[in-house]
């Protein structure tokens, strides 16, 4: 019988995990959920946040996150880039199934390799103030390496549910998913709607990128192991919706901390993406789905 | 072309080259000409489901590692002959394909590529934990000394058995193409509704495209471990093969059996010159660009450029009398699926 400390432990830190994975798949229920539009390469944006966080990090000595807030600009205009591309090459011209996919890939493809080539394949670290030491209560330890993600994390959520359900343009954004058409009768054009919440989807990868590089190590290739996380999350959280996207985040969070800690962390990739294989043939609409 | 004339023409050019790269007595051509047609075998067997059906599977490297896996296995339990393992191999990979997509190809065509990568990491983390397949530290298979056919070396012999299994492929790729199987597979990529609702059995034809497909990437994977001598989960379940396998069809063309053939005896060969003169990094960079150039460029590859300028579909009257008969993209592509 495992210890009441470990128990409490594992499930804090999974809770804590759960937030920053909420941050990483935001931008996938935003992009995949609401804009179907199937961006595999949304964990390889993450790993190049995590990077722009680190350049700046070392070369400035810029907090992490603070890192991630400057160069939130940047990623919005490369997600806009990147929609401009995705419109003109397959989604205006339907074929955005079977291309489309292979162009993201290509991206997540050519993202890893020219990070490989620019960086090398060393694990990278940032310093921070928050890089070590913990708040303990009682016999449960906060991390705050974790803790300030989990919380930026949270505000960053609330701040784009607040944008989806509260603005205009938000607004827009979940009325493109269901009739563009509508959308045109009343004089806004559903690409200039869709390009906007894709790049803030993209914009979300910088500060996603900050938090992961704050957690943990990085290289390259580690995003791979992300792609079965977000999407799982986002399927297991109903498709677009995100708080649904951050409950079904703090379920895998704490079922992967506590097979770490129970058996383990070698198996823990494997828990999200047969989570994702079981709820996609058992659940597809998801836990929270409609 | 008729059938029997295709085979004999294909075996006719495997012969060919197999005497010519014997006759070079370059070990190097031995040893690239293996890797181009591994992947000839790859490509042809992702664009069994990819380019016919239109499911994108991006977790070819899982079949082809569990295809390597398969030989890795039987090569400590009980050795067997690479003719044996590369069937086992392909009963276990058809098996998996098969069961991926009955999980999975009954949902929208984005989930089954998803969890195509989600079956490669959860595989990947099987195989890390397998100690007795060698777990993260990988494995050594070491070569027989000799061939099992006299006068050969062992790696012409692997050469041999692969140009064997490109020829196969290419043979069972053009045959599905022009079967009743190929057309309902074009009826699904076109308008999987419209198909479903004119009684073409979609979840059955895809699965057997699924099945097929996978096991011809575990064939591809059977012989890897005696070629490399070395395997390992990373390398094997990497990213480079997934990547190769979608790019080499997506540039050759995906809805003609040459197109694979062309695309992974380009990329193929430009990688084999890439690593040796720049380096290996730089080559996989040069796959990404070509994809993702290619997908925007010339959505229908080499074969497509080809066909728009000299081809049947190209020019001239036909091409006018044509148009005006059949104005449907789905026409249009479910003829050139037919075309030679």
């Amino acid at each position: 019988m495992p210890s009441l400390d470990l128990v409490l432990n594992a499930l804090t830190a999974g809770l804590l995990l759960g937030g920053f994975y909420a941050a990483v798949t935001a931008g996938i229920s935003i992009s995949f959920g609401i804009l179907d539009i199937v961006n595999i390469a949304h964990p390889a944006f993450v790993i190049l946040g995590s990077y722009a966080a680190y350049t700046l990090n070392t070369a400035f000595g810029l907090d992490p996150i603070l890192a991630g807030v400057l160069v939130l600009p940047a990623f919005y205009a490369l997600g806009a880039l990147v929609y401009q591309v995705y419109y003109a090459s397959f989604e205006r011209r339907g074929e955005d199934s079977l291309r489309g996919l292979a162009f993201f890939f290509g991206l997540l493809f050519i993202a890893e390799v020219g990070l490989i080539l620019g960086f090398g394949v060393d694990y990278r670290t940032v310093d921070a103030a928050y890089g070590e030491g913990s708040i303990d209560l009682g016999p449960v330890q906060l991390p705050l390496r974790m803790l300030v993600p989990f919380l930026v994390s949270l505000a960053m959520l609330a701040a784009l549910q607040l944008l989806l359900s509260r603005t205009f343009l938000g607004r827009a954004v979940m009325a493109v998913a269901q009739d563009p058409l509508a959308l045109k009768l009343l004089a806004i054009d559903p690409v200039r709607v869709r390009r906007i919440a894709f790049a803030v989807s993209v914009a979300t990868c910088a500060m996603a990128g900050a938090f992961l590089i704050v957690i943990q190590p990085i290289e390259p290739s580690i995003g791979r192991e992300y792609i079965g996380r977000v999407f799982a999350i986002c399927v297991l959280g109903g498709l677009g919706s995100l708080p649904g996207t951050l409950a079904a985040a703090v379920l895998l969070g704490v079922v992967e901390s506590f097979t770490s800690t129970f058996y383990g962390p070698s198996w823990a990739p494997a828990i999200a993406f047969g989570l994702l294989l079981i709820t996609l043939a058992v659940r597809p609409a998801g836990l929270f789905g409609r | 072309m008729r059938t029997s004339l295709f085979v004999t023409l294909v075996a006719a050019v495997a012969a060919a080259l197999f005497a010519l790269a014997v006759a070079s007595g370059s070990d190097y051509l031995l040893f690239a000409g293996y890797t181009v047609l591994q992947f000839v075998v790859l490509a042809t067997a992702w664009n069994i489901l990819g380019g016919y059906t239109g499911y994108v599977n991006f977790g070819s490297a899982a079949f082809f590692a569990v295809g390597a896996y398969t030989s890795v296995f039987f090569h400590k339990a009980y050795p067997l002959p690479i003719p044996v393992l590369v069937m086992i191999a392909a009963v276990v990979a058809g098996l998996l394909g098969l069961g991926m997509g009955y999980l999975t190809l009954r949902l929208r065509g984005a989930f089954f590529s998803i969890a195509t990568l989600a079956l490669a990491v959860v595989l990947q983390t099987v195989v890390v934990n397998w100690h007795f397949l060698g777990g993260s530290r990988g494995a050594y298979i070491i070569r027989p000394a000799l061939a099992p056919i006299p006068g050969l070396t062992y790696i012409q012999y692997l050469v041999l058995v692969m140009l064997v299994l490109a020829a196969g492929a290419l043979i069972a790729a053009r045959t599905i193409e022009r079967s009743k199987l190929g057309t309902g597979l074009a009826a699904i990529r076109d308008d999987e509704v419209a198909a479903e609702s004119v009684g073409v059995p979609t979840l059955r034809l895809k699965l057997i495209a699924t099945t097929l497909s996978g096991a011809l990437m575990g064939m591809a994977g059977a012989p890897f471990p005696y070629y490399i001598g070395y395997i390992e989960p990373h390398s094997a379940f990497g990213l480079p093969y997934a990547v190769n396998a979608i790019a080499m069809p997506m540039i050759g063309g995906t809805t003609h059996w040459a197109g694979p053939l062309i695309g992974a005896v380009l990329l193929g060969s430009l990688q084999q010159i890439a690593t040796v003169t720049i380096s290996s990094a730089v080559n996989l960079l040069i796959v990404g660009l070509l994809l993702v150039g290619f997908v925007i460029v010339a959505p229908n590859g080499i074969v497509g450029l080809w066909q728009s300028l000299f081809g049947r579909d190209g020019q001239g009257w036909r091409r006018f009398s044509r148009s005006t008969r059949s104005a449907s993209g789905s026409a249009d592509s479910s003829r050139s699926t037919r075309s030679a």
